[in-house]
């Protein structure tokens, strides 16, 4: 190992490290972010839901927005998959449908960046608690 | 990158139900479904809800998994890893609601607590110093040696108003700043690990969930004070806490941030462990040192103390385990920040281990000034089977009981010892209408009688004769003049004994005296243990319309008190009866009384 000699030297070593500590830290205040929900039931993964989760998680990183990815169990909307829920802090969560990875990135660019709304977003007829 | 990570804990009471299997199970499994790259194991300390470990819980949705097992490693990774369907038989139930709850976020249990010790606890790989060092690890040490000067350090430290949480609750900066005023060649840092209250365990979780804290707190204090060498006196019976800090100690070296010219400054310090073999005493500061220089583990008496003539005669600064925990902190966030929290004279958080007739059993950090009402009531669950509550003893045997009176009083160091117990290490133990206070006590009492180091005679002879009548009381033939006797005796030894540990010993017979006086008097009047646990009081009687005239409790009896005809009701002859139970335990048809 090196040794580290100076406060900088710690605090690029922090900074490096740092990557691998982020998911638990988002943990800690989930209220305060950008959720975003995959669903991964058998439909959705068969759907590609799996791309579109690491689309989601590669996006985000990019473009350093304060977001969690998560995967959820079916939503019931089968015909429509694979299906992502958006949940922004402060916000009723929007379904979008049909999501590949260009629709992904379309949704983080307008949605979550800039707040449009676009295509293919189902009602919500149910509620989480 | 991981998507997910599972933390598995991996403190003592999670190991002993086979954390460790689990976290090879969900490692096979994650290889079996080719998820390797996607989800990490992650073992860490104490998430404190010891109650229901182990716990895994999933991050980044925060599932929290309780009572698992290796055989669920399979299904967990299959459902919740691969599928994103939660495993709902494993995640927590709500004991009033009955109702399954999905996230950690949403627990009761962790809604009211405060983590500042126990910050990285149940959060970070205590075995990598990397994770400590992502959550800001080594900061504080690095901003203290690089720009402050050791007095302006001590003053952060004296402004976060932060005090002793090994129980006395002296301030910490006063301490750090009256040591670092004597001159000697050699002055050290001390770590009391020597944790004995009965039941506590915040001390070894802080060690085995985040050991790095320690190590940085006790170099920034070497700076403050002057010394350049720390020992940590821990438990012998504390092995995977020696483990892990050992591991820390290790890792912080090959970092350069421990050893000589600690981040490119003139500052060097190192560390060393002295292990105890669990002497209570040797939780006293100067018996400690008595006990790390090799000799009998015998306070002596302050002045003059430790921070003028301590460890090899040298100036030393002991500090609690919990006490280092809350340091790092105060730099990062400031002594604004610290202080702010909690109450007019008692600043910050306090860890308690909660245990007794309590729902959620385990370790929770607390701001200051919170209520016992909702410790109790909101993060422990309420009482177990729904029962009456009846008192909590704190501050193990140096405290006393609080009963639903101090219910809704703040806690804090001063209104602790003003309801006649005190805020001590930080045990916290529930009791329920089921218990006898008089037999709490005298638990209590043998507890001291068996580790008084036998220096002074008022510890000594002055605690053993309590016992005896403590005893005499719990098998009906006290005496009202008993009481008085007993609480003269309290306070002579209160006054008389020569170290902290003996002067505070009469605290639990003194306190439930206070506020259970009744409960003496009927035992000592009545001859009754209306709590049903003093078996000497019990009277055992057969209800004739019960028994079925079986004779298990006949054939049972060591005595043979017990007569009747097979298939008749039975009768105990009192005359003959030695109270001994067994015949109440051995009976089929609830037939037996106990009064």
């Amino acid at each position: 190992m090196t040794k580290i000699k100076s406060l900088d030297e710690l605090r690029k070593r922090k900074q490096q490290l740092e990557q691998s500590m982020e998911i638990r830290e988002k943990s800690n205040h989930p209220e305060s972010l950008v959720q975003i929900k995959v669903a991964m039931a058998t439909c959705g993964i068969a759907a590609g839901a799996r791309t579109v989760m690491n689309a989601f998680v590669e996006k985000i990183k990019k473009e350093k927005i304060p977001a969690v990815v998560t995967q959820t169990g079916c939503m019931g909307y089968c015909y429509a998959e694979p299906t992502v829920e958006v949940k922004k802090p402060g916000q009723d969560p929007v379904v979008f449908s049909y999501v590949d990875v260009k629709k992904a990135e379309e949704i983080v660019d307008k949605y979550i960046l800039n707040n449009e709304l676009l295509d293919g977003i189902l009602p919500a007829n149910y509620q989480t608690i | 990158m991981y998507k997910m990570q599972l933390l598995v804990c991996g403190g003592t009471g999670c190991r002993a139900s086979a954390s460790a299997k689990i976290v090879e199970k969900l490692n096979e499994s994650l290889k079996a479904h080719g998820l390797t790259k996607d989800a990490q194991v992650v073992t860490t300390g104490c998430f404190g809800f010891c109650e229901k470990g182990p716990i895994v819980k999933v991050i980044p949705d925060n599932t929290f998994y309780t009572q698992v097992r290796p055989e669920d490693a399979e299904e967990i990774i299959a459902e919740h890893i691969l599928k994103g369907r939660k495993v709902t038989r494993l995640l927590y139930e709500n004991p009033e609601t009955q109702k399954h709850v999905t996230d950690s976020k949403h627990m009761g249990f962790y809604q009211k607590q405060m983590r500042i010790a126990l910050r990285n606890c149940g959060f970070i790989d205590p075995e990598n110093i990397d994770e400590y060092i992502a959550r800001d690890g080594y900061s504080a040490l690095a901003q203290v040696v690089s720009d402050l000067t050791p007095q302006q350090a001590i003053d952060m430290v004296k402004q976060s108003g932060l005090r002793g949480r090994g129980g006395a609750g002296f301030p910490t900066g006063l301490k750090w700043e009256i040591t670092s005023k004597f001159t000697s060649n050699q002055k050290y840092v001390v770590c009391n690990a020597d944790e004995g209250d009965p039941g506590a365990f915040m001390d070894r979780s802080i060690l085995e969930g985040d050991p790095n804290s320690i190590i940085e707190a006790m170099a920034i204090c070497g700076y403050c004070i002057g010394a350049s060498k720390g020992l940590v006196y821990i438990r012998a019976e504390y092995p995977l806490a020696i483990k892990r800090l050992r591991i820390a100690i290790q890792q912080a070296r090959d970092y350069g941030l421990l050893g000589e010219n600690i981040l490119g400054t003139d500052f060097s310090f190192d560390m060393e462990l002295r292990y105890g073999a669990g002497a209570f005493v040797c939780g006293e500061e100067t018996a400690l040192l008595a006990s790390m220089e090799g000799k009998r583990g015998e306070p002596r008496v302050k002045p003059p103390f430790p921070a003028e003539d301590g460890y090899q005669h040298k100036p030393t600064n002991v500090n609690n385990v919990e006490t280092f925990a809350n340091v790092p902190v105060i730099f990062l966030k400031g002594p604004e920040w610290f202080s702010s929290i909690g109450t007019e004279k008692s600043k910050g958080t306090k860890v308690f281990a909660l245990a007794g007739k309590i729902n959620n059993v385990g370790l929770i950090e607390v701001p200051m000034g919170i209520t016992l009402r909702e410790i109790i009531y909101e993060i422990g669950g309420g009482i177990k089977n729904g029962k009456k509550f009846k008192a909590v003893q704190t501050g193990g045997p140096s405290g006393g009981c609080l009963t639903e009176k101090h219910l809704d009083t703040p806690i804090d160091f001063d209104s602790l010892i003003a309801a006649g117990s005190m805020m001590g290490s930080g045990g916290m133990i529930v009791m329920d209408e089921d218990d006898c206070m008089v037999s709490i006590a005298k638990f209590y009492l043998e507890f001291i009688v068996e580790e008084s180091c036998g220096k002074c005679t008022p510890c000594r002879v002055g605690n053993k004769r309590m016992l005896e009548i403590l005893e005499k009381i719990c098998q009906g033939k006290g005496s009202m003049e008993d009481l008085d006797h007993l609480r003269n005796l309290a306070n002579v030894i209160k006054d008389t004994a020569l170290c902290g540990l003996g002067q505070t010993s009469p605290n639990p017979v003194l306190s439930t005296l206070d506020n259970f006086y009744d409960e003496y008097v009927a035992h000592v009047k009545d001859k009754r243990c209306y709590a049903k646990k003093c078996k000497a009081l019990a009277h055992y009687t057969i209800i004739p319309e019960v028994c079925t005239g079986c004779t298990v409790c006949a054939r049972n009896c060591p005595v043979g008190a017990i007569t009747g005809e097979r298939r008749q009701p039975h009768f105990i002859n009192q005359d003959i009866c030695i109270h001994c139970g067994v015949c109440y335990t051995k009976c089929k048809f609830n037939a037996i009384l106990v009064q």
